[in-house]
């Protein structure tokens, strides 16, 4: 019978099932400082790590974006989270990089990046991004922290298996479009309840012309529509994305591992339990205008009016969404001034976002009140810095920092003020994520440079 | 984890789509120890304003209402991020279950991990249900987890789906861990065969 990509993986990692819940094995379990309270859960009741060979972490959620040292990290509490950190890498043998490691950076950029993410894997973390890493062709899904315990303690997870949903996108790339601005209308089409209780695939021509950045954009976002995980099936950009990344197979592993990934992709006539797809042409630079990722409108549209909206729950939630935003019902997206600019996150932060947030930048100056650059990881930092996108944006009045989670979470206290407007290249824009009393607005790095030199938002295929 | 055992409490309708865990449990909240201070987290910014005053408005503040030990929200209830801090912060503050039309799969998960019932009733229910409770307040509902009832003020009772493999271990309080360690020798097995078929499956350098 043709089986789904999402059926292979499944099926190669099911230990057992008992009452229709399967025990299912766990390839690789990737940590950050926040996967301490799976650590101290292990240490209270005495129980070793079964599998320190499958896991590895960096520290990303607490570290600060302006200095590379502990010391400076906010509170106590903070720097505590941090020597745990370390301490629980180092006595289990587990493969880190603490925060003075050039390798360090975002979870979900230095998985890929390092090559722990493979297709064919079931991967999971204690962080709801993990998601990104399904773009490979992998089963990836965020957990918490009874769960982060859970697989430390037996690399295995009780899962129900999900539903199966595949969303497919055809058509020519329009211009000005990236891997953001599709999911950002993915995530308007299906809705923020739409992927629940699915393993998504996103498959079609445009998903396959978009690049492995795009496409870990996309699958990082899946958890915004609901989603359980989301995938792409591996193909030659996979691989030769992967090919002598540092922990990814060599030599004959690397042939025989190649052999089973091209295994992978659905079989022509599997059967999903539901199918989407949208016009890929149809697509436009998006922007969020409210405090749900699905309240995401191409740049050109406005703030919808809550009169249009007849199912009265509805209504009240666009009008509290416009009121916490400080919009007016029908106002042009490009009305909208913008206080402050974030280009960083699991999200956008790699060294082809950088770049074509540079590409905007460049010879421009920002007329927002602060703007910052926090590469994905230090290895990006480096190139970026090595191809001179550093200049690009401190020249043009961006601050130039470390690479940690910062303002998509506001965790290491990279926040900003009550009332200001960021235009930001993360995935979520709830009401006080970057902040108490914060307007989000989620963009493309593109995007989010065209408002940071614009002061308001812009479309970015105005920019030559 | 303690067994699940059928109780009657006042509920408070929470009137909002997709409450993410960031309302929940604001981020800056999430490195703070776990002490008596840990039930104000809970839906802080939505229930005190930046002087730390309580929002009359927010049902936690209102007569009636204070005392609830089950929560009635809307649609996609505990979306967003994966902190289990949101389930912390809600026993904390006394709350034992949910009740709505839909959750976010990892809150859904993390709930039963802790012996907190999330509860899936139909959306006309749930919005019947909020309505009753802020008719009446104070009104109490009895959550049965063993027949799988919910019985509203008006004595109204609707049957809620849980897996039955999920109700036992909270019903029982079984320890996750304690149970999946009866399989190891299951996954020894696997890992075994996963291991020989899989080689290149490693996080060490090679």
């Amino acid at each position: 019978m043709p089986a789904t990509m999402f059926d292979k993986i499944w099926d190669a990692h099911a230990i057992l099932e008992r009452e229709g819940n399967t025990l299912l094995h766990v390839a690789f379990h990737l940590c950050h400082d926040g996967s301490a309270g799976g650590f101290a859960k292990l240490k209270e009741r005495g129980i070793e790590v079964r599998r320190p060979d499958r896991m590895a972490g960096t520290p990303d959620h607490y570290v600060p974006t302006t200095s590379r040292r502990i010391e400076d990290l906010a509170t106590e509490d903070m720097r505590r989270i941090f020597r745990v950190f370390g301490e629980n890498f180092t006595a289990n043998g587990i493969t880190h990089f603490p925060v003075e490691d050039a390798r360090q950076g975002i979870i979900h950029v230095v998985g890929p990046e390092q090559g722990f993410t493979q297709p064919g894997l079931v991967i999971v973390c204690g962080d709801s991004h993990t998601s990104t890493h399904g773009a490979v062709g992998a089963i990836a899904f965020g957990i918490g922290s009874s769960e982060v315990a859970h697989v430390m303690a037996t690399q295995a997870l009780w899962q129900k298996r999900p539903k199966t949903m595949r969303i497919t996108i055809n058509g020519e790339r329009p211009f000005g479009v990236t891997g953001k601005d599709a999911v950002l209308a993915i995530i308007a089409h299906i809705g923020a309840v739409g992927g629940t209780g699915y393993a998504v695939e996103y498959a079609g021509s445009l998903i396959r012309a978009f690049s492995m950045e795009e496409r870990l954009t996309v699958c990082n976002m899946s958890i915004e529509a609901g989603a359980r995980c989301g995938m792409i099936a591996p193909d030659e950009k996979t691989f030769d994305y992967l090919k002598g990344r540092p922990f990814a197979p060599a030599g004959a592993e690397w042939d025989k591992a190649l052999a089973h990934w091209q295994g992978l992709p659905s079989d022509p006539g599997a059967a999903f339990d539901r199918e989407e797809a949208l016009d890929g042409a149809a697509l436009a630079p998006m922007v969020t205008w409210g405090t749900s990722p699905e309240n995401a409108v191409a740049v050109t549209d406005r703030v919808p009016d809550p009169a249009d909206e007849a199912d009265e729950e509805r209504r009240a939630a666009l009008e509290g969404a416009i009121d916490y935003m400080g919009l007016a019902a029908g106002q042009a997206i490009t009305d909208i001034e913008v206080d402050r600019v974030f280009i960083g996150s699991c999200t956008n932060s790699r060294i082809e976002d950088l770049r074509a947030a540079a590409k905007v930048v460049e010879g421009r100056r920002i007329r927002v009140g602060h703007a910052f650059v926090s590469p994905g990881s230090g290895l990006i930092k480096k190139q970026a810095e090595e191809e001179g996108l550093d200049r690009v944006f401190t020249e043009a009045g961006f601050e130039w920092r470390e690479s940690a989670c910062s303002m998509c979470v506001g965790m290491n206290g990279d926040i900003a003020r009550p009332g200001e407007r960021t235009a930001s290249t993360s995935n979520r824009n709830f009401r006080g994520r970057q902040g108490p009393g914060v307007r989000t607005h989620l963009v493309s790095p593109a995007m989010a440079a065209a408002a940071a030199v614009s002061g308001r938002f812009a479309d970015v295929r105005e920019f030559g | 984890m303690e067994p699940f055992k059928t109780f009657s409490a006042v509920a408070a309708p929470l009137d909002m789509l997709n409450v993410d865990t960031d309302q929940v449990i604001p981020a800056r909240f999430l490195s703070r120890p776990l002490d008596e201070r840990y039930g104000t987290y809970l839906f802080h910014d939505l229930r005190f304003d930046a002087d730390g005053n309580e929002k009359p408005e927010f049902v936690m503040n209102r007569e009636g209402f204070r005392a609830a030990q089950v929560l009635v929200a809307d649609r996609n209830f505990g979306c967003g991020s994966s902190r289990e801090n949101a389930v912390t912060a809600l026993a904390a503050a006394g709350f034992k279950a949910v009740i709505a039309p839909s959750f976010g799969d990892i809150f859904y998960s993390n709930s039963l991990k802790n012996g907190f019932l999330p509860i899936r009733l139909p959306d006309e229910t749930c919005r019947r249900l909020r309505e009753m409770l802020h008719e009446g307040p104070g009104g109490e509902v009895t959550v049965d987890l063993e027949s799988q009832t919910v019985t509203a003020p008006d004595q109204s009772t609707w049957s809620f789906e849980i897996d039955p493999f999920q109700k036992n271990k909270v019903l029982q309080g079984l320890d996750d861990i304690d149970f999946t360690m009866q399989f190891l020798g299951e996954i020894e097995t696997f890992e075994q065969g996963y291991d020989a078929r899989m080689t290149w499956v490693t996080t060490r350098p090679g």
